[in-house]
Formats: C-alpha cells, structure tokens, sequence
C-alpha cells in the first residue's frame, strides 16, 4: 500500500496526541509502538495492570528478570522512578481515574463509541477478558490504534458492534491507518487524513456515517 | 515467639482438603509458588477451585495441577495464552467450569473479602455480557454493577523474603495478585526464596504483614515456571 499510515506511523500519530506528563497504559501489538515515538520534549509514564508505574524498554538479552513482565506477559526494565505495587492498587490507579490515557488495538469500534476488542462471541473460542473492561471503564480518555478494515476488507468502524461489547460508549478518538477519526456526539468524525488519502476513500471503508474534516 | 515456619512445602499443604477454594498467586509465570503447587499435585486434593489471573503454562505448576485432574473450577481473567493448552482443551471437552472475572474486578473481589466487604459497586462490565443477571445501581448518574467478595480457604503465595512472623516483601512484578490473596485465605501459605529473622525487615519496608500469614516454608532457591517451560518440564 502505497498511501495512507504505516504501524509506526499510527502509533507516532497518536503519540503526538498525548500530553506531556501523562500516565499512560498501552495495549498490546501497535499501541506498543507508541513508547518510540514520544514527541520531543515530552515525558509519559507507562503503566501496566500487574504492578509497575514506570516502565521502561525491553532488556538486552542477558539482562532479563524474570519476574519483570508487562501485562503482555513480555519482559520489561523499570525506570528510575518506577514503583511497584499489588494488582488492587493496580486497578485502583485504572479504575479511579488515576490513568489519563490508555491506547488500545480493537476489532471494533462503532460511531458511539462503543468498543468490542475481547471476544468475537464464537461457540468454541475460549472467553478471556484480561484487564480490557477495566481499563474502558477507568482511564480518563481511551484512545484506539487500528487499521481502517480488516484483513479482508470488513470496515471495522461501524454503525454498531456486532462483536460482544468490551464497553459501551468510550472511544474518544481513533487513529487508522487512513484518517484520524474522532467519535462525536453526531458520530465519527474525520480530523485528519493520512497522506494521499481521499475524505471519499475513508467513507467507502467506514461502516457508518463519517463526517469530512472541517 | 511467634514462629509460622513450616519444615516443608509437603507439611504446609498436607490439610488442604477435597473441595477446597484455592488462591494462587502470580501473573502468569511471575510469582507463580511452584513447589507449594507441586506439593499440592504431590498431595492429590481434588475437586479444587482455583483461583489465579490465568491458567497455567507448559505442564508444570498450575497447568500441570489441572492436568492431574484435580481441578473443577478456575475463577480467572484471562484463561489462555500462546502455552496455555492443558485448561483450553479440558474446557473444551467440558471437564472443567470456567468463571471469567475482568482483572481488576477479580483484584478488588478479592481485596474486599480480605477487608470484610461482602460486595462493591464497579463500572467495569456494564453494558457488556459480563454484567448479565447482575444487580445494577446509579450512582450521581452513572451505573455500576453490583460484584460479591471472593474468599477462599486457602491461598499459596511465593514471596522474596519472609520472617517468623509472616512478614513479607515480594520481587519486582512476582508481587501482583499475592497480598491481597494472603489477605483473603482463611489459611495463608507462603513459599520465601529468603527467611530472614523478626526485626531484619524493616517495618517501613514490609509489604504484606504477619497477620495475612498462617505457615511459611522456605525454599531458597525456587525453579521459575519460565525456567521449566523453557527446558520442556513436565510435573510429575
């Protein structure tokens, strides 16, 4: 693909979107990506659900701890300045209030901002919430990473989720590989398209009503 | 003297009995006791309900605990993973009942029945399946689910280092679900990689205090579950 925003150019988007100071929680795959893309002069400090304020990058290879992970179950660093703490408090942080914002990937996410990123409601699949009704309900703003469709071209903005809900009515703003889009109180919203991207093209792959930037 | 030490990990789980709720600490493999879990296979008690945020890696600690057959019930949020098959296929084949709590709901549920609170109010969960057949209530315009404590009888934590007393501090990330467990275990057991005198931890500096405790075993040099699942392990 040729026009619109690569992986690291969605995550750098959104990065530029969160303010200076901010406690940030991020979600696995893309939101990820944000931490290589903190605007200059800015500072965030990243959370995660089991127990660290202050986490840092990856290790080098040989200077892995095994018992510091993040929520992806991925081995991190602490930063100077980081705390420790149990997963009540974890949560208390999210669910308080505490956090300012939290970056998540998602399957769906329709024009009133409700969310669906947990389950996809199959007979067989294996239910697993982890920490994401939480995080939706808690943090100050909750901003979602994704691509505008699906592998096969499904519009994953839409009118309304057909996949069960992570929460009703909490996406504030989406940045897709073609636009950034914010979820109004008359519906999405573009704010801003992604270089040699067209209002036309991401209408054609929305699936709901989407109002042209202004 | 107060003394909650316990020769061995056998001896600290030898009362668990059939039908008992078990909490287990950790976040998937950080903090995971190990060796009281494998005391637990050793023990044979079946027709347990466990609690823990997961359901074990590879087939060795939780995973291989279920795979003896000795489980009915996982209260967890997150019950798979890319090593996680032992629960997925027994819950496919309808061996084994599934309660899917939201993470920090099971965090708080579990903080609320080591404080004595029967239930709370949380927004987590409204407007989604997980709040079905729940009570609801507005609070100053905004809805909450109603959630009820979970207690257990027993919780089996691993910890950095303990004292006579029941004293503990935790390691990094391996802290997670584990004191508020020992908060709300009728009988709290805990596995210490250091025993260290009354009075060497400093007071300001204990995470969990001694009367969260009830038996402490120490293992000083306890296998890390990412260590077994890294060299294949199977237990037993």
């Amino acid at each position: 693909m040729s026009a619109g925003w690569t992986r690291e150019q969605m995550a750098a988007r959104a990065a530029q979107d969160i303010p200076d100071g901010s406690y940030v929680n991020l979600g696995i795959g893309i939101p990820e990506l944000v931490t290589q893309f903190v605007p200059e002069g800015r500072e965030f400090i990243y959370h995660t659900e089991n127990g660290l304020l202050g986490m840092g990058p990856p290790p080098a290879e040989d200077e892995i701890d095994l018992d510091l992970m993040n929520a992806g179950k991925k081995y991190v660093t602490a930063l100077p300045g980081a705390a420790y703490f149990h997963h009540a408090d974890s949560f208390s942080m999210i669910r308080g209030g505490h956090i300012d914002v939290c970056v998540l990937g998602t399957m769906q996410v329709a024009a009133n901002g409700d969310i669906a990123n947990w389950s996809t409601g199959a007979p067989d699949a294996i239910p697993a919430v982890g920490g994401a009704m939480d995080l939706v309900q808690g943090v100050k703003r909750i901003f979602v990473i994704t691509q505008h469709t699906t592998k096969t071209g499904e519009p994953k903005l839409v009118e309304k989720c057909s996949y069960p809900l992570t929460g009703p009515g909490v996406v504030s703003r989406i940045f897709s590989n073609l636009a950034v889009v914010d979820v109004t109180p008359n519906g999405f919203k573009v704010v801003e398209l992604a270089p040699g991207i067209t209002f036309e093209e991401v209408e054609k792959c929305t699936g709901a009503a989407i109002l042209p930037p202004e | 003297m107060i003394n909650k030490q316990c020769p061995s990990a056998a001896e600290a789980v030898a009362d668990i009995a059939d039908g008992s709720v078990v909490m287990i600490g950790g976040f998937g493999a950080s903090g995971s006791p190990i060796e009281l879990i494998h005391a637990l296979i050793d023990q044979g008690a079946k027709d347990l309900t466990l609690i823990n945020n997961n359901t074990g890696n590879g087939e060795v600690g939780l995973a291989a605990l279920i795979a003896n057959g000795q489980v009915s019930k996982m209260i967890c949020s997150f019950p798979r993973s890319s090593q996680s098959k032992v629960f997925p296929a027994l819950y496919r084949a309808g061996k084994i009942e599934l309660e899917l709590v939201p993470q920090g709901t099971l965090a708080e549920r579990i903080r609320a029945a080591g404080s004595g609170i029967p239930a709370f109010f949380t927004p987590t969960t409204v407007g989604t399946v997980l709040a079905t057949g729940k009570e609801t209530r507005e609070f100053d315009g905004r809805t909450y689910v109603m959630e009820p404590w979970l207690p257990a009888d027993y919780a089996l934590i691993k910890c950095e280092v303990a004292d006579p007393m029941g004293n503990l501090t935790f390691n990094k990330t391996a802290r997670n679900f584990s004191p508020i467990m020992c908060m709300a275990a009728t009988t709290t057991i805990v596995q210490t990689r250091a025993m260290v005198a009354a009075g060497d931890i400093d007071p300001e500096h204990v995470v969990t205090p001694g009367i969260f405790v009830n038996r402490v075993v120490d293992v000083p040099h306890p296998i890390h579950e990412d260590s077994l699942i890294a060299e294949g392990a199977k237990y037993p």
